[in-house]
């Protein structure tokens, strides 16, 4: 008597088709992907409003890091804004790093460069090294490492003034064969217990300012006035030093260097 | 279920289900970060944080998702706390948060958190479910700070170093040198320290609970005997 319009039962059969459970597969990938649109909404709607401040942070923090290594007074440019991306050998580093180029009055003063000592006891030790336009060490200090609390990590100024026995070092300050821990017969003290690491570190001080002294002119000279120019060529005392003069620079001329040192281990076990 | 009282939350939290030292999970940040006091309260806040506000969450969903989903639906929720905890951090307190590194997006796996938010806040109301994160939060933060108190304390001799991480400027010089001129005492600062030093911490939780049920079996002389083994594990309320 009651005739059902034939698309109407269809639809109504297909409803009987589908079975329970795909259906309720269905509800839940809608509700999952509710959750999924309303949770990465926060995240990218705070990420947006915090992206300014963090990076103010993160700014805030290098400048800090490069502060310490530089006193506020000694330049007066922007520090982290003026860099060049310098890579080589004899920084250590993978890829290019910013070096940082602090200008005191429009000329150059010093030059913080990043380093990297790849032969750590438990790996890298990231460095940061400021060098005087005239070839002495402003400072170096560590960024990160992973030595062993206690023993290695005296590179740490927190832990330890060590870091400091570089200040005014130059690259024949002492001579190239003085630039090894006192164990090797060089002019820098190990730590008790711990030689890899203040190794390490000498070593990839030393190479560092190599590294400055072969390319001071295109450091000192990056994008500047020609003031700047001739400055660079006045703080220069004599020509390149050669890389590979002592031992640590032939070590580093290899690009990896081996932490393994049987004998230094055990020592380290005491 | 009925509504656990706030005092009972309080105490489960705390003390008789302490996340870390009773129901023991979410030891690898425990004793991952738990080296010095500020690391430790650093991460046992935004633990406590992340904890909060995934139980209010997940108990303001709980009508709407089902069983079959609500794992990878409060996993969502967590994370996504997780990770604006992380942002925060990263915006204010910035050197705080290198130092805890992989640590903060780890806390999205903390069992204590899946665990509160799946065996409590799916079953409670919000206002319930945020009072026992609170509390469960702070039981975790409260053995994560002494653990790494103790630890700073027995490995160098001083505690609350470089509080300014967290707290800026005004907490340089929270430092309490106990003993000046102490040779430091490694062990407890490396990996194993951690394990020694929460075993004690758990061994010590045991012995004050075994003192009060002999004190009230003294009392009670008459009071049936009981079972006097320890639990150490605790069952999910």
């Amino acid at each position: 008597m009651a005739t059902v319009r034939p698309s109407a039962a269809s639809s109504w059969a297909n409803d009987m088709i589908i079975p329970e459970l795909s259906r309720s597969m269905l509800k839940n990938s809608l509700v999952l992907g509710l959750f999924a649109i309303f949770t990465v909404g926060g995240v990218t709607l705070l990420q947006q409003l915090t992206a300014e401040r963090i990076q103010a942070s993160e700014r805030a923090a290098q400048l800090r890091a490069l502060n310490q290594i530089l006193p506020k007074d000694s330049y007066d440019n922007q520090l982290l804004d003026s860099s060049v991306e310098v890579q080589d050998p004899l920084l250590g580093t993978r890829q290019a790093m910013p070096a940082y180029i602090a200008r005191k009055n429009g000329q150059p003063s010093a030059v913080i460069l990043q380093a990297i000592a790849p032969d750590g006891y438990s790996g890298a030790i990231h460095l940061l090294i400021g060098v005087q336009a005239d070839g002495r060490i402003a400072g170096v200090r560590v960024v990160a490492h992973r030595e062993t609390p206690g023993l290695g990590d005296k590179i740490e100024l927190a832990k330890s003034p060590w870091i400091r026995s570089f200040e005014n070092r130059s690259l024949n300050n002492p001579e190239a064969s003085g630039w090894a821990v006192k164990k090797d017969r060089g002019e820098f003290d190990q730590f008790a217990g711990a030689t890899i690491t203040p190794r390490a570190v000498v070593g990839a001080v030393h190479r560092a300012l190599q590294y400055f002294e072969a390319h001071k002119q295109e450091l000192l000279a990056t994008d500047t006035a020609p003031i700047a120019a001739e400055a660079a060529l006045e703080n220069e005392v004599e020509p390149d030093e050669v890389t590979t003069h002592s031992r640590a620079g032939a070590a580093a001329t290899r690009d990896t260097l081996r932490i393994n040192d049987p004998q230094t281990e055990q020592d380290r076990g005491q | 279920m009925s509504n656990p009282s706030y005092r009972e939350l309080s105490i489960n939290g705390l003390w008789k289900n302490n996340p870390a030292l009773v129901q023991l999970l979410g030891l690898c940040p425990l004793l991952g970060v738990s080296n010095s006091a500020v690391n430790a309260l650093g991460l046992g806040l935004a633990t406590a944080l992340v904890l909060i506000c995934s139980n209010v969450g997940v108990s303001l969903v709980r009508g709407v998702v089902n069983t079959a989903v609500r794992l990878p639906a409060f996993v969502m929720i967590i994370a996504a706390l997780t990770t604006c905890i992380e942002l925060l951090m990263q915006a204010y307190t910035y050197e705080l948060y290198q130092i805890l590194g992989i640590f903060i997006p780890l806390i999205t796996t903390n069992c204590v958190i899946l665990g509160r938010a799946d065996g409590f806040a799916a079953k409670h109301n919000p206002l319930i479910a945020g009072f026992d994160g609170l509390l469960m939060g702070l039981g975790f933060a409260l053995v994560l700070v002494a653990l790494g108190g103790l630890r700073e304390l027995v490995g160098t001799g001083a505690v609350f170093a470089n509080m300014q991480l967290l707290f800026g400027p005004i907490a340089a010089d929270w430092q309490l040198t106990l003993i000046s001129d102490y040779k430091g005492f490694l062990l407890a600062i490396l990996p194993p320290g951690a394990f020694i030093v929460l075993g004690l911490l758990i061994a010590l939780k045991n012995r004050i609970d075994e003192h009060f049920t002999e004190r009230a079996r003294a009392t009670q002389p008459d009071a049936p005997v009981q079972s006097r083994r320890v639990r150490v594990t605790g069952v999910i309320e």
